[in-house]
């Protein structure tokens, strides 16, 4: 059990201990945000989190804190577009996004050397994470759980049944108004894990994998859990063996997964 | 008998169209309504601004008394909707979580579900005779067995009133027999009010006590017995449609 020292070491302690909150509010909502045909907002978001954390790193302020309030208003921005213009929610995801990587773009070529900094959060690096992003990881991953928790038969009715949920007063612009939030805090955190480019995978793989396996939507939830958990505990350690990019192992594993979950669908089913 | 809904010049507009116009009526408890009228009559729309899912451009709706916006008790109204198009259909829903959702209306936030909710849930299946089915996937259900899970939700929360957006259109002659049966039942037996869209007149006439006949405006409102005497809706509906409502209807 020699390779087991590995952990040892208080950066992959702090990378799966993080990288496991992660794992965990990415596929949950995932699930949600899937079903809900909403799965391309945290794509949209990440590029939105690239423009927050070059302005950030522009005003020599700590980029998470910059890009915490700014991608969740980021997030409001898309759904207020989608509601009061005649955009779809799509379309209104590609403007916002647009907006996001152009202005970190302008900041990147205005600032004298911080390239670099902004360029390491493309692809993102869980093994470098900070203990400040450590604990800001865990506090906010429990605000989003406890919160999934008081919603989460909303949710169920308003992912199932838009018209029907409303007739049952439960208010669908409040719902989409959590979803987004809790869907922008999120990007912000796995753009430490798997990068601007990749973040959008963390939270589509795990809940398609699950969805199509699962008899039940609490089932769904614990396989998309699982599959999302065991991509990042494997993809940390094999990138730390291997010296491979940890977001993109994770990444492909969670593609394994899949793979894995629509062979064993065409076996079963 | 004690009024409730009442709907006083109801008017609803989609930009330059309109599609109700003036609209008032009152329905009484115990009343079931049979509501008819051509395509584009404006009945789904009447359904959706009864239960607020659309606003009216004019005019008011009251249940139970209170003004819509001051009523919010809608655990006393169920609403069946047509095939609907809203639902997910790749959501892994079991028959008893969709049939649950009828309760969260009764609920106050934080919303969790109880041991004594799952004996209500399991109670409407029984009386729908769909208990079997709790554990099965919503989208590996045929047409008639989604129809009822769906009529047991809206069923669940025990409700004075139930609505029902063309609820036969998915099932075979036997279901949509015994479907009309059960709710001739709950009408008479539970005096729940019932609304009911649908274009099968004969069906009208055979289980409604009242009519109400939409063509944008009001064409007609009132009991059988009215509408199958009067000439002047004679004259509107030609002999024939009047014939079939006012023969199965006797």
């Amino acid at each position: 059990m020699e390779f087991l020292n590995f952990l040892q070491y208080a950066f992959i302690q702090k990378a799966f201990l993080a990288g496991s909150c992660i794992a965990l509010i990415c596929s949950i909502l995932g699930l949600f945000l899937v079903l809900r045909k909403m799965s391309l907002i945290g794509d949209g978001l990440s590029h939105v989190s690239f423009g927050a954390i070059a302005l950030g790193l522009f005003l020599g302020l700590y980029p998470f804190y910059v890009a915490i309030p700014i991608v969740v208003l980021a997030s409001f921005l898309i759904l207020k577009i989608a509601e009061k213009t005649k955009v779809y929610g799509d379309a209104a995801i590609g403007i916002v996004s647009a907006i996001g990587i152009s202005s970190g773009v302008i900041l990147a070529s205005l600032s004298n050397g911080f390239n670099v900094d902004l360029f390491s959060y493309l692809f993102g690096n869980i093994l470098s994470i900070s203990n400040t992003e450590v604990v800001l990881s865990i506090a906010l991953s429990l605000i989003i759980l406890i919160t999934i928790y008081f919603f989460y038969w909303d949710l169920f009715s308003a992912t199932f049944d838009e018209e029907y949920a409303k007739t049952t007063g439960i208010q669908i612009s409040s719902i989409n108004v959590i979803l987004t939030a809790l869907t922008a805090i999120t990007v912000v955190l796995a753009v430490k894990m798997a990068g601007i480019m990749l973040v959008s995978a963390l939270i589509i793989f795990p809940a398609v994998s699950a969805l199509q396996i699962s008899r039940g939507f609490r089932p769904a939830i614990f396989i998309s859990a699982t599959i999302s958990l065991a991509s990042v505990i494997l993809g940390i350690t094999l990138s730390f063996f291997a010296d491979l990019p940890a977001g993109a192992t994770i990444v492909i594993l969670n593609t394994f997964f899949f793979i894995l979950a629509i062979t064993y669908k065409k076996i079963t089913l | 008998m004690s009024e409730i809904i009442k709907v006083e010049n109801l008017s609803f507009s989609y930009g330059q169209s309109e599609i109700l116009k003036n609209i008032s009526f009152v329905v009484e408890k115990g009343d079931f309504v049979g509501l008819a009228g051509p395509n584009g009559a404006g009945k789904t729309t009447l359904v959706k601004a009864l239960l607020g899912l659309l606003s009216p451009t004019q005019g008011k709706i009251e249940f139970f008394e209170r003004k819509h916006g001051v009523f919010s008790d809608w655990g006393k109204i169920g609403y069946l909707p047509q095939k609907n198009p809203t639902i997910n259909p790749l959501f892994p829903a079991t028959v008893s979580e969709i049939v649950s959702l009828g309760l969260l209306s009764q609920k106050k936030w934080p919303k969790r579900l109880t041991a004594a909710d799952k004996k209500k849930t399991d109670a409407v299946l029984r009386q729908l005779d769909i208990l079997h089915l709790e554990k099965k996937m919503f989208s590996e259900l045929s047409g008639g067995q989604q129809q009822k899970t769906l009529l047991a939700r809206s069923l669940a929360s025990n409700p004075e009133i139930l609505i029902f957006d063309e609820p036969s259109t998915a099932l075979d002659p036997e279901s949509r027999e015994s479907f009309f049966s059960l709710m001739q039942h709950l009408n008479e037996k539970h005096q729940i009010t019932i609304i009911l869209i649908t274009h099968d007149t004969s069906y009208i006439g055979r289980y409604a006590n009242k009519l109400l006949y939409l063509d944008k405006e009001l064409i007609y409102f009132g009991n059988f017995s009215t509408f199958c005497q009067s000439d002047k809706m004679k004259s509107y509906f030609g002999k024939y449609e009047q014939h079939i409502i006012c023969h199965q209807h006797n």
